[in-house]
């Protein structure tokens, strides 16, 4: 709180990133394509791409149940990681972690 | 036609033998004459047969100079009389052959002409161009001009070139456009324009505002687009590093919602503390807590307030928020001057935090704005505490909707600070009562330092204060002069004293002597007393029940009591941190069975409470159990009945 909102957000992925098992984080921006990145490029555009269109189908499920509700995250659980993608109205955060240690 | 032939009026009676035919048929006579030589008679077949005596007849032919083929009838209407009129002169010309014929005066113009084009060719030559010919007419008299010298004249204009010109504009630009329709879309639409339209109403309503409005922003605009593409992650990037600490803490996380100690069935009456998460922050290193708050809107937030309690060791201070779901990283960070020695959260409004610092400032500070400094602070102001702020406590807005809070202080005070617009004014209450060892002429120098204050839930104005000496004085908002009762608690620094939440006339105390003790407000002596092998430097009520309290002791234990279970001994007494790290605050959270506690190393432990420490009182079957604080103020009511 005492810092201005963009020194905060990058602390903040600073953070995530510097924790133990979190493998790597993407920033997407509204179009699906990567502007931040701790992955390879590979790995980057095949992330981005894919769970971009994942994430529009959630919202528009979610939204046509409901246009009032929006979607806020998504969680998927695979036998190796765990894949969190968290959603604002233009950008796309995705964190895959190794849960279990 | 008819061939001339003489026929006169000859009265005739010639009738040659070898002509046996009349005058009227003239031509057939001559002819005859001449190739028919024969005596024979012939008679042409259609000849009248006539007698002798009509063939002896003479018939008077006679010549006429008139037409016999012009008419004689001819009637002409006259306009003059009106009526038809014969004509009587009528052209009697009859005309049997007529042949126009193409000799040409020669003395006449058109003879002359043509005589003049005559020479012009006989004088050999002559330009072969047609068009010469009119030109050169009195020279060509003698070439005929007649219809059928033909001339056609032609003339050939210049053809230009044919070019094919064409023209291509440049195609307008295009774009592809694709979306969808859906529901959302058009309710996103409808938001939208709904709000475009309430700003547009209010452009309206402020337009004189507008200059100051737009160069504000200008600025801001400037500053978003800078920002823009990563400060809106913000509140994205707080979620997920949630969910990310949730993945890691997620067995702790089972363990808070989830885990009941099933081993407490088999161990009697003690329980046990099963630690949840530890909150620590690199920067509070070498700072140690001194207060701890939780907050009651958001149950799962509380504040830590660092400093020292050292003398000695003053530097800077701090104060923490932290969330249950994020136990890596404090929500919010704010740093102090001095050493923060007590904190409290305001009940209602939950964004208002009032510190009191080890210098003796006071300060409040809003959590819904962005900025590192408290919007009150009594540095300046008059009146400020000369020594460090032991406690604060924010009372009830007074009359005016200020918000006021009420502080105490080693210097002896007990003041009352209310929020005026941005100041704040401070009002003495009461001062604490200087003891009497302390001879007279130092009696205004030296103050007695006053360590602890609550206020009654239900009365607000009476409350309690501890002080060094071990004594507590029981005071009243309404009586400036004078405390109301005094009791003697303890040998040494009393470091907190509390009312029960419940039971009206209950408070307890702990202190440096050792000793947790409970009171009841009617009576001079405690009535429970409980002896923890070291210096107890906190002590809580739970919310839950009347009877229940924990107390933390500087050799790092937790006990917690039930007097309804056990009158003499802790249910449970565990030591939660590491050797040598002494616990300084312990808080029950407002909802969930959980406290957490504060030690000198500036970390947090936070620790579940097993079912037996949180036992209500056993059903009896057939009687439906009456919840509320009806029941604990009953079961305290027991207890103390029991032993008055």
């Amino acid at each position: 709180s005492t810092l201005t909102p963009f020194a905060e957000v990058e602390d903040t992925l600073k953070r995530i990133q510097g924790i133990n098992g979190v493998i790597g984080t993407i920033v997407v921006n509204a179009e699906g394509i990567p502007i931040k990145t701790t992955l390879d490029n590979s790995t980057t555009v095949q992330y981005a791409g894919l769970l971009h269109q994942l994430t529009m189908k959630a919202r528009s499920t979610v939204r046509d149940i409901d246009p009032q509700n929006d979607l806020t995250f998504l969680r998927i659980r695979s036998k190796k990681h765990e894949i969190m993608v968290s959603t604002d109205k233009e950008y796309l955060l995705i964190v895959i972690q190794n849960p279990a240690e | 036609m008819s061939v001339p032939h003489k026929v006169g009026s000859v009265k005739s009676k010639q009738v040659s033998s070898f002509v046996m035919q009349d005058e009227e048929e003239g031509l057939d006579t001559a002819e005859g004459e001449e190739w028919m030589q024969g005596k024979t008679l012939v008679k042409p077949p259609d000849q009248l047969d006539l007698t002798e005596a009509e063939l002896n007849e003479e018939i008077t032919r006679v010549l006429k100079a008139s037409n016999p083929n012009a008419p004689q009838n001819v009637v002409r209407y006259s306009f003059k009389e009106g009526c038809y009129k014969p004509i009587v002169f009528v052209d009697q010309m009859a005309i049997h052959f007529e042949l126009e014929g193409n000799l040409v005066h020669k003395d006449s113009d058109e003879g002359r002409r043509l005589m003049a084009k005559q020479a012009e060719v006989d004088d050999g030559g002559g330009d072969e161009r047609p068009d010469n010919v009119s030109i050169k007419a009195g020279k060509r008299e003698q070439k005929l001009t007649n219809q059928f010298n033909f001339n056609e004249r032609a003339s050939q204009t210049l053809n230009n070139a044919p070019r094919d010109i064409s023209c291509q504009t440049e195609p307008p630009p295009r774009a592809n456009f694709s979306a969808t329709a859906n529901q959302w879309e058009i309710y996103d639409f409808y938001v939208e324009e709904l709000q475009r339209r309430v700003k547009s109403k209010e452009k309206h309503e402020g337009q004189f505002l507008n200059k100051e409005e737009d160069k504000s922003k200008k600025k801001m605009i400037q500053a978003e687009t800078q920002n823009d593409d990563i400060y809106q992650l913000a509140k994205v990037v707080k979620i997920i590093e949630r969910m990310v600490n949730q993945n890691i803490f997620d067995d702790v996380a089972q363990d808070f919602m989830y885990f009941e100690d099933a081993s407490d069935e088999f161990r009697g009456e003690k329980g046990t503390l099963l630690p949840l998460w530890t909150f620590q922050y690199d920067k509070a290193k070498s700072l140690s807590v001194t207060a701890l708050c939780w907050n009651h809107k958001y149950n799962d937030l509380f504040a830590v307030g660092l400093g020292s309690h050292e003398f000695t060791q003053q530097g800077g201070g701090m104060l923490l928020f932290y969330t249950l779901k994020n136990p890596s990283y404090p929500e919010f960070i704010f740093n102090t001057a001095s050493g923060v020695m007590c904190l409290d959260i305001h009940e209602h409004l939950s964004y208002l935090v009032a510190v009191g610092l080890y210098d003796g400032c006071v300060a409040v500070y809003n959590l819904k704005k962005k900025t590192d400094q408290p919007i009150y602070n009594s540095r300046a102001s008059s009146g400020k505490h000369t020594s460090a702020v032991m406690q604060v406590k924010w009372q009830k807005d007074d009359l005016d909707s200020n918000h006021n809070f009420i502080s105490v202080s080693a210097d002896g005070r007990v003041v009352s600070w209310t929020l005026v617009k941005h100041e704040l004014v401070f009002t003495d209450i009461i001062k604490l009562p200087v003891i009497d060892t302390i001879p007279d002429d130092l009696k205004d120098v030296i103050p007695t330092v006053g360590t602890s204050l609550d206020f009654h839930k239900q009365k607000d104005y009476s409350f309690l204060v501890g002080t060094e000496h071990g004594k507590i004085h029981k005071g009243s908002k309404y009586y400036s002069s004078k405390f109301l009762e005094k009791y003697d608690a303890h040998f040494m620094n009393v470091t907190r004293v509390r009312w029960n939440p419940f039971h009206p006339d209950v408070f307890i105390s702990c202190g440096w002597d050792w000793m947790v003790k409970i009171w009841d407000q009617t009576m001079k002596s405690p009535v429970f007393t409980f002896e923890l092998k070291t210096s107890v430097t906190d002590v809580a009520w739970a919310p839950y029940s009347s009877t229940v309290f924990a107390a933390v002791t500087t050799d790092g234990k937790v006990h917690v009591f039930d007097l309804n279970i056990n009158k003499y001994e802790a249910l449970c007494q565990q030591k939660v941190v590491s050797k040598k790290t002494k616990l300084f605050n312990i808080e029950f959270n407002p909802v969930h069975p959980i406290i957490i506690v504060g030690d000198d190393r500036g970390h947090v432990t936070s620790l579940k409470l097993s079912p037996n420490l949180r036992k209500k009182p056993k059903e009896k079957k057939g009687q439906d159990l009456p919840k509320g604080p009806e029941v604990e103020i009953a079961k305290m009511e027991q207890l103390l009945s029991s032993l008055r």
